[in-house]
């Protein structure tokens, strides 16, 4: 088993407020770690803090991506190295048709791997079997990026993306949140169908009930930036069950 | 959806280019020395064998020329123009007209691939005419017998004059006269030569008509001319397209175009400019002053522009539909882009005197770094306009903090029957939108470029499918450096 992700006494800053005190955290390929913890502890910094957005510094501490220092590398470069951040709030792109993007997206990512762009047909029956599995309809991807989308077609069309990308770490930040019960089965079978041996998942998440349909080798439980403990599935039962306050105020 | 993908690999082939265009044909020239007055007016129609009315015509326009003031009401700043130090008419040598292909320079050919206009392929596959302008003559007309065939006439102006003296002298000045506006006057003086359109009486024309202009000499004004006639229940698209090779010089840019079309007909003018815009420190580049306007005539008539305007130091320009004929259409769909030091005041004004007549009006303004961007409209509702509405919708598009979007929509209504609509927004690109498509590997300049292709949306898809692939191209190519 390779090492995909490795944070070491990471610290970060956001408008000047620490809000990463010193985390530690190792993803092997093929495992799939869950984060949970209450709200403003610092979840989706992390997440961005990977993906690289620039008001997230990094004071101390290093994130390594397979060999890859993490912080020297532009936003671009580490997706295209394979790493893929499904957002908490996907933002919309009026006017920019979803085709067209992920479209941009994929010849970007071939083109930084020295592959020649993918040929139309090829990319439209990827695209078609792909939105098919997230049950998202063909009129839809004609429409602009995430335009007028509701909150489960927003997150249904991240999980889309990720296929279309084939990401090695994906980390989803909270895909499941304000879904329907057929929406929140639809995500898990598509994150599923993307874990394999080679690739790993970050996914973070508030409910015990996703991590039932993807079982997680690991569960996490964040607080003020730094993990405090972790288990497997019943310690996310036994937060459903408990809350937060025996493990941040024991 | 192929073609989505065509334009996005366009986009990325145009990536960190820098203007590619700034090369120049080393062939001798003809040029008359710098200078204007009644004597070199008389010695271009002389030049071009004009007719006897079309000299007067000149002259006269000439003569109110001189007394004009320069206008300075656009929100422009513009050095002066030594108008004394432009020379007012250059040819390439060993011309004296189109010619068929084959006995094109073919350096002139060189330089249309250069700008990727392979006339042979690009004419036969796409099933486009065109008549390439290369300063001031057209040198080359294709597929003018297919043309004929129809019954259309698609030549040089100056050609027109010479064989179709009756309708030029009909229709020559009667939608811009002589007299409208200071470059107007002056284009009526000098103008060297551009493209006239006839379609007769219930002919669609069977192809996409395009002229790509060039300005080439140094010091040489360009001052095309251009009538399109539609008559009764014809239809017409004509496609017009510029770039110009890099200068140090400002050089001026004063076309006049008129379109007229009778009932039931309908013309479709598009443009995709870019001149030479200057360098980042606002050095060089065109002055682009044109005035163009349609005239919906007849009944049931339409007249719609389209216009994607990246290029030129300056640009003022209001392609506008006069909607006379009852029941007439006029549309507007513009896509202005500024970026460094560029100005551009560009709108358009609807006039609506016939009753239930419509017009729409859509315009995107793009600014980036220092640049400056002003919509100017007008909408007139005159009394006999009965029922007549408008539509306006002006979006402005902001790239980083130093850059200026400017509204000036004027609207005068003198019937109570007729309905205006009017819809504005100013939104700048937001750095969440440029770290979603970064996050999904795409780099911040082609970010850029799809999230304003994408708030172009409306106008691109006007444009002739082969040509939205150049305007998105184009877009991307003068974003460079928009931010950072
Ligand atoms: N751009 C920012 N500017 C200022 N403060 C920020 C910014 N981003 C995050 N924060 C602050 O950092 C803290 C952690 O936020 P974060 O979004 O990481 O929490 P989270 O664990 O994802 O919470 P939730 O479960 O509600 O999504 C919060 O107090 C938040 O207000
Ligand atoms: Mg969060």
């Amino acid at each position: 088993m390779a090492k995909i992700l490795s944070i070491k006494d990471l610290h970060v800053d956001v408008a000047s407020t620490p809000i990463i005190n010193g985390l530690n955290l190792e993803i092997e390929s093929g495992e799939t770690h869950a984060i949970m913890g209450p709200n403003g502890s610092g979840k989706s910094t992390l997440a961005k803090t990977i993906a690289g957005h620039p008001d997230y510094k990094i004071k101390s501490g290093e994130i390594t991506y397979m060999d890859h220092d993490l912080n020297d590398l532009p936003i671009e470069e580490r997706s295209n190295l394979g790493v893929f951040l499904g957002f908490q709030y996907p933002i919309e792109i009026p006017g920019l048709s979803n085709t067209a993007f992920l479209k941009a997206a994929i010849n970007a990512k071939r083109k930084y791997n020295g592959l020649e762009e993918l040929s139309a047909s090829d990319f439209l029956i990827d695209l078609k079997e792909k939105s098919k599995m997230v049950e998202i309809e063909q009129k839809f991807l004609s429409r602009g990026v995430n335009e007028g989308f509701s909150g489960g077609e927003k997150k249904r069309n991240e999980i889309l993306q990720m296929l279309m990308l084939e990401p090695t770490l994906s980390i989803l930040d909270e895909t499941d949140s304000g879904l329907d019960i057929d929406s929140m089965k639809v995500v898990a079978s598509g994150v599923n169908a993307f874990r394999n041996e080679n690739t790993s998942s970050l996914i973070i998440t508030h409910y015990e009930r996703l991590l039932n349909y993807i079982t997680p080798d690991y569960v996490h439980v964040f607080h003020n930036g730094v993990i405090i403990k972790t288990g497997d599935i019943q310690l996310a039962k036994d937060l459903e069950k408990r809350g937060y306050e025996w493990l941040t105020n024991p | 959806m192929s073609d989505i993908d065509n334009k996005n690999k366009e986009i990325n082939e145009f990536l960190n280019k820098s203007y590619e265009y700034g090369f120049t044909t080393e062939i001798e020239s003809e040029t008359i020395p710098p200078g204007l007055d009644e004597e070199v007016v008389t010695l271009i129609s002389k030049m071009k064998n004009e007719p006897e009315f079309l000299l007067k015509w000149r002259l006269k326009a000439f003569n109110h020329w001189k007394k004009m003031p320069q206008p300075d009401w656009a929100k422009l700043s513009i050095d002066p123009i030594d108008y004394q130090a432009i020379s007012y008419f250059s040819k390439p040598k060993n011309d004296d007209g189109p010619k068929s292909l084959e006995e094109v320079d073919p350096k002139l050919l060189e330089t249309y691939e250069k700008l990727g206009i392979p006339l042979h392929e690009r004419a036969k596959l796409a099933g486009v005419a065109v008549d390439a302008v290369f300063d001031s003559v057209s040198v080359v007309t294709t597929f003018k017998d297919k043309l004929a065939e129809a019954g259309v006439i698609f030549c040089s102006f100056s050609e027109a004059a010479i064989d179709h003296p009756e309708l030029i002298e009909k229709y020559l000045g009667t939608v811009v006269p002589v007299k409208d506006n200071y470059f107007a006057a002056l284009n009526s003086a000098v103008f060297s030569d551009g493209t006239f359109v006839y379609i007769p009486k219930g002919v669609r024309c069977p192809m996409e008509l395009s002229t790509y202009f060039r300005i080439n000499e140094a010091k040489t004004g360009q001052f095309e001319r251009t009538l399109i006639v539609a008559e009764e229940g014809s239809y017409v698209s004509y496609l017009e397209g510029c770039t110009a090779p890099m200068r140090d010089e400002n050089q001026l840019h004063a076309a006049v175009v008129e379109l007229v079309a009778h009932k039931d007909a309908e013309i479709k003018y598009s443009t995709v400019q870019n001149w030479y815009p200057g360098d980042e420190d606002g050095k060089g580049g065109i002055y682009n002053f044109v005035t163009k306007r349609g005239d919906c005539k007849g009944e049931n008539s339409k007249i719609s522009w389209t216009q994607i305007e990246t290029g030129s130091a300056i640009t003022w320009k209001y392609p506008s539909c006069i909607l006379r004929g009852d029941n007439s259409t006029g549309e507007f769909h513009s896509i202005a882009l500024t970026n460094n030091l560029q100005q551009a005041d560009t709108g358009t004004k609807m006039i609506h005197l016939g009753k239930d007549t419509k017009s729409k009006i859509i315009s995107k303004g793009i600014s980036a770094k220092s640049s400056q961007n002003t919509y100017r409209g007008q909408v007139t509702m005159s009394k006999g306009a009965k029922n007549s509405r408008n539509f306006t919708q002006c979006d402005s598009l902001l790239i980083g903090s130093n850059a200026g979007a400017h509204t000036f929509p004027s609207i005068d209504v003198m019937n109570s029957s007729s309905i205006l609509e009017h819809e504005a927004t100013t939104s700048k690109i937001a750095d969440e939108q440029l770290f979603y498509c970064m996050q999904r590997g795409i780099s911040e300049e082609d970010a850029i470029g799809l999230i304003v292709s994408g708030f172009c949306k409306e106008v691109l898809n006007e444009l002739p499918m082969e040509f939205a692939v150049e305007a998105r191209a184009l877009l991307q190519v003068n974003l460079e450096g928009a931010i950072g």
